[in-house]
């Protein structure tokens, strides 16, 4: 009954969606991870309780963030060969090291120095435990690097042949890791995690000033968050438009889906809103704003802007989610920058945290950083179809045999285990967020676990103030 | 591009890594998934406090062994991934849901308070059964081989389920369970861990009534495991095989109605270790049983050369501070309860 529905299909479907709930909490925890980490050292370089508050606060969320971050992420390391077995097969040797080296370079570093950050308060000197989160911060930046350069090997692959037997063979490791579009789709990665985090933090920040709760935390929660939005959104914008530039010149198809342009053609027009049409081969309904495009994109009013009919109809990624993802991705960038000019303004006139419209704005702006995280993976990933390895290996040969009724059900199984648990993690981490931080000591440090006599007696000798 | 293919046998070493890297996940994630599977026995809310403090550091490392199997055999043997995953595709995706249901349970459970965090307990005992009975599935399918056309998978999706398969993930269960077991019974004192040892000394019968069951089982099964452990003069070499476990578990016996805190813990990961060599002669030298071996399987020598560099360096690294932290932790779970 099942042996109609499109493996490939379903397959796709299953990885967006398991990726999809699994990079909200990555994006996450980067910029969190880095967060926590200025907040420690500015504890114990001004030893005011009120960061260590703020820290101890925040690390429970890091805590549920990371813990659900690795139970989908442990899902994703299987489903490459679940169900994309031949693109596993084929692809093995070039992108299997990748892979590995995150494993073994950042996955080991953060599961065992997060037990550190979390329990080890009682157990470790202070310094060690400042080097744990600090640690655990580069540890996810460091996964990051592998990620994306196994991703931007997928999108322009370089550095390797494809042998008699169909197999691709390394030719050069520098230019596999360092492929033409890797650079930038880090930065701008690393940059988005860094803001997805800045907007998330500086809404709980502005929720506590709005409603006068935690005075000082907030102050300094809110504070740093805009610290971030107000030179941070800017630099993403130029981030962005490199990468862009480097799209165009590698992967145009996708440039010419993002802005909706079918005709090849000199002077071409922005087109801010529109309906692109596959099959009418036209985007309709457009609002456009004369020769903007080629102004973005060439730097030149005049400049040549390929459209979409370059390619043949089987080239094409699906145009119309390209285009409008693009657009909420570019759109939710947009607030975030007002919101650091703003933020600037208000902060100028001495009124950065009484403003009670600014503070409603930045409640709004919350989600804003994963939203446009999610947008901007589907204009690169969505962009990259019909192939799977860019001009190289179409989508649509790459998966596994397998029965679809089988993808199928195991994507309901996740959709509804996913909701349950992720909204369960939602549920604890709004608690958190409810109860503040505390002021007085608590026992998360501790976790019940007895100070062994050697480092308890260190800890008393010492005077044991921060324990 | 470097290879050193020309002068190192590469997949031979990867292989040793890999089986490696599977036998460090089934010890270490083994104990906390036992810890999970005894959760709802355990006698108070205060002993389950406690178990779960005496793993709570360690989880997600021990998880990563796992990530590492799956990453490591995709960059090490893309195409024994490519078989396998297919092949197992329904028992692998219930461990990881499996997996994840415990996963977020260490968290959730010390934030949830009243009937939620009871919630939380069902979710990590449920969770880490479902996920070790899986695991002992995928471990009982390969062992039966895999059909396997050209470079894929050529069987059905239900072709992993059978009683063997099902004993084997039911032998897991009873394994995994006396590894959690000896765990608490070496990191808690007083009620907790009595319960833990006399939990172990009922776990011990099952574990040993397994044991026998699938090792002859399989030979009884295949005819090619049968020649080579019962012919001459294989017997002869791998006779200690046998008689060492017995001494494993005898010990084991005895040094549990001792009340010893440490070497029942360490004397199972003998055990377990005897089972897995014994796992490991019976299968080699397939990575697909009984179709593609380790050589057929390898990645392409310069990137098996590249990740050789790495790892000669990461993982000493990675065990020296996965055991710093194992020694950060160390000694007895407290009394007082947890956050």
């Amino acid at each position: 009954m099942f042996d109609n529905l499109d493996p490939t299909f379903l397959g796709r479907v299953q990885f967006a969606f398991t990726v999809a709930f699994h990079i909200l909490f990555p994006a996450f925890t980067i910029g969190l991870a880095s967060w926590l980490a200025v907040l420690e050292w500015r504890w114990r370089r001004t030893g005011n309780e009120v960061y260590k508050e703020v820290y101890r606060m925040w690390v429970k969320i890091f805590a549920v963030s990371f813990g659900m971050g690795v139970v989908s992420g442990v899902v994703m390391s299987y489903q490459f060969g679940t169900n994309w077995a031949v693109f596993s097969d084929k692809v093995g040797s070039v992108l299997g090291p990748l892979l590995g080296f995150e494993v073994l370079t950042a996955f080991f570093l953060e599961a065992s120095f997060l037990g550190i950050m979390l329990f080890g308060w009682n157990r470790v000197s202070p310094k060690m435990h400042f080097a744990s989160t600090l640690i655990v911060a580069v540890g996810t930046v460091i996964s990051a690097f592998w990620i994306l350069s196994a991703n931007s090997w997928m999108q322009t692959p370089a550095g390797f042949r494809i042998g008699a037997d169909g197999l691709y063979y390394p030719t050069d490791w520098l230019d596999i890791m360092f492929n033409p579009s890797f650079p930038y789709r880090f930065v701008h990665m690393v940059t988005a995690a860094y803001l997805t985090t800045a907007f998330f933090v500086a809404g709980v920040g502005a929720y506590y000033l709005r409603r006068g709760r935690h005075e000082r935390h907030a102050r300094v929660i809110f504070g740093m968050a805009m610290i971030m939005a107000i030179f941070v959104a800017p630099a993403q914008l130029l981030f962005g438009d490199l990468h862009g530039l480097n799209t165009l010149e590698h992967q145009p198809a996708k440039v010419s889906a993002m802005e909706g342009i079918w005709e090849t053609e000199r002077g071409a027009a922005l087109r801010l809103f529109g309906w692109p049409d596959q099959k009418a081969e036209e985007t309709k309904f457009a609002v456009s704003i004369p020769k903007l495009s080629s102004l973005i994109l060439t730097h030149d009013l005049d400049g040549e802007v390929k459209g979409l009919k370059e390619w043949p109809r089987a080239d094409r990624p699906p145009v119309a989610w390209v285009f409008w993802t693009f657009r909420v991705m570019v759109g939710l960038g947009v607030l975030m920058i007002l919101t650091g000019i703003f933020g600037l303004i208000l902060f100028l006139r001495k009124r950065l945290f009484t403003t009670p419209w600014f503070q409603y704005w930045c409640m709004a702006l919350a989600p804003s950083g994963f939203l446009a995280v999610l947008a901007g993976w589907c204009v690169t990933e969505i962009g990259r179809q019909p192939f799977i390895v860019y001009n190289v290996l179409r989508t649509a040969e790459a998966g596994s045999p397998v029965p679809g009724g089988q993808i199928a059900f195991s994507l309901l199984a996740f959709v509804l285990t996913y909701f349950f648990i992720f909204g369960a993690g939602s549920y604890y981490i709004g608690r958190l967020i409810a109860r503040g931080p505390d002021t007085q000591e608590d026992g998360y440090g501790a976790h019940g676990i007895q100070k062994p006599p050697i480092v308890a007696d260190l800890v008393s000798t010492r005077g044991g103030k921060h324990v | 591009m470097f290879n050193l293919g020309g002068v190192l046998d590469l997949p031979m070493i990867w292989f040793a890594l890999i089986v490696t890297a599977v036998f460090l996940y089934v010890l270490l994630d083994g104990f906390d998934l036992g810890v999970g599977i005894l959760f709802p026995f355990a006698p108070s809310d205060e002993c389950r406090d406690r178990m779960m403090s005496s793993i709570a550091p360690f989880w997600d490392g021990n998880e990563t062994w796992l990530v590492l199997g799956g990453g490591g055999l995709f960059a090490a043997f893309p195409l024994a991934y490519a078989i396998l995953m297919p092949a197992l595709y329904i028992p692998i995706i219930l461990m990881l849901l499996g997996l994840i249901f415990r996963g977020v349970a260490f968290e959730f459970r010390f934030k949830a308070a009243g009937r939620s965090r009871r919630l939380w307990d069902l979710s990590f005992h449920f969770g880490s059964l479902a996920a070790t009975f899986m695991q002992g599935v995928v471990l009982g399918a390969f062992v039966q081989g895999v059909k396997v056309e050209g470079r894929s998978f050529a069987g059905g999706p239900f072709d992993w389920l059978n009683a063997f398969s099902i004993m084997v993930g039911i032998a897991l269960v009873f394994g995994y369970s006396l590894l959690g077991a000896t765990w608490v019974n070496m990191k808690t004192e007083e009620k907790t861990q009595e319960w833990a040892r006399k939990s172990a000394l009922y776990l011990f019968g099952f574990v040993a009534l397994f044991m026998a069951l699938v090792s002859l089982s399989m030979p009884l099964m295949n005819k090619d495991i049968r020649a080579l452990w019962f012919s001459m003069p294989n017997l002869l070499y791998l006779s200690p095989m046998p008689v060492l476990s017995l001494l494993l578990l005898l010990t084991l016996w005895r040094d549990l109605r001792a009340g010893r805190e440490y070497r029942p813990f360490l004397l199972t990961l003998g055990i377990f270790l005897m089972n897995y060599i014994g796992l490991g002669i019976s299968m080699w030298p397939y990575l697909v049983p009984f179709s593609v071996t380790f050589r057929q399987a390898a990645a392409a020598p310069e990137s098996q050369s590249l990740m050789l560099v790495g790892t000669v360096f990461l993982l000493p690294l990675i065990l020296a501070y996965t055991g710093y932290c194992y020694y950060i932790f160390r000694g007895k779970v407290a009394h007082e309860p947890t956050y």
